[in-house]
């Protein structure tokens, strides 16, 4: 086993992986989409707090569309993470129940976990929160399916 | 004018292009509601910032998803009572085909109404509307009043 990382590396490694996340990735560029870790099958990111994302001007709460980008990409994060080698993802459905109202100005967690792995399907759940109230207090759920080694073709 | 009267006035007006101006969300995404031939679309206006595989090139899933509920927000604010926007309380969205780097288009159906919650369907598709690129259903949360719980 190689020895354990250091916080430094570790620090390293991420804001390596983030900066490659987002050239690959424009649409979590543009809304600030952070990696925040990796680890066997899961993923951790954070979506950040911002106006531009608002759903309801009144209120200030964030449109379920960034929420639903977040949990795509945590989702297909923790697929990259329990797969022995990388080969293109490709999202077959994504289920997203709002269990909570999202509170205004605040940023929104994610944590995904594919807990299935089949030769052809990946299988994942996740999980989006705030660092306030904690996991254990989500304000969604998710649920996908992801099918693996998908053809890169040009339609 | 409060975001109640806003929605009334658009309905009033007849102009749905009013609803999606009103949502911060939707103007940052370039996304708008239309009416096209008699019915309301949902419009995606193609930017690079949607794209969510930069290889292919691909629209991101998250990129779909927010054009499939807003559309279906739209639907029901235009169809329905309800004046207060709705709540989603849950989405699943089916992707079909890869987003290729152009405008996208949805439909929205009420596939039933009832008195608190309406069952929804959405279609999005790109140059064909013969083929879809993703789909989706939900339920959602409409109010026609603010009553306290």
């Amino acid at each position: 086993m190689p020895p354990p990382r250091t916080r430094a590396e570790e620090v390293r490694l991420l804001a390596n992986l983030n900066h490659n996340f987002h050239q690959v990735v424009p649409h979590n560029r543009a809304l600030g989409l952070e990696m925040l870790a990796l680890e066997d099958g899961s993923a951790r990111m954070r979506l950040p707090y911002s106006l531009d994302l608002v759903g309801n001007p009144e209120t200030g709460v964030l449109h379920g569309g960034p929420i639903t980008t977040l949990m795509d990409s945590c989702c297909g994060a923790a697929v990259f993470m329990k797969l022995p080698s990388p080969v293109p993802i490709a999202t077959l459905d994504l289920r997203i129940d709002y269990l909570r109202p999202a509170t205004a100005r605040q940023d929104v967690l994610a944590h995904a976990v594919c807990f299935r792995l089949t030769r052809n399907v990946a299988f994942v759940r996740g999980v989006a929160y705030h660092a306030e109230s904690g996991e254990e207090d989500p304000i969604a759920a998710a649920a996908g399916a992801f099918m693996l080694a998908t053809q890169a073709k040009k339609p | 004018m409060t975001l109640v009267e806003l929605i009334a006035e658009a309905k009033a007006c007849g102009e749905p292009e009013r609803l999606s101006q009103l949502i911060p969300y939707c103007r940052w995404m370039g996304i708008s509601v239309k009416y096209v031939a008699g019915e309301l679309l949902g419009l995606l206006g193609y930017s690079d910032m949607l794209i969510g595989n930069a290889a292919l090139p691909a629209l991101h899933g998250g990129s779909l998803g927010a054009l499939l509920e807003s559309t279906a927000h739209f639907q029901l604010l235009w169809d329905a009572e309800t004046v207060v926007l709705p709540k989603t309380i849950d989405i699943t969205v089916d992707y079909l085909r890869s987003g290729r780097p152009v405008d996208s288009w949805a439909k929205a159906i009420l596939t039933r109404q009832g008195r608190r919650v309406a069952n929804v369907r959405v279609e999005a598709w790109q140059e064909d509307r013969a083929r879809p690129i993703a789909i989706a259903h939900g339920h959602f949360l409409i109010l026609p009043e603010v009553t306290a719980p």
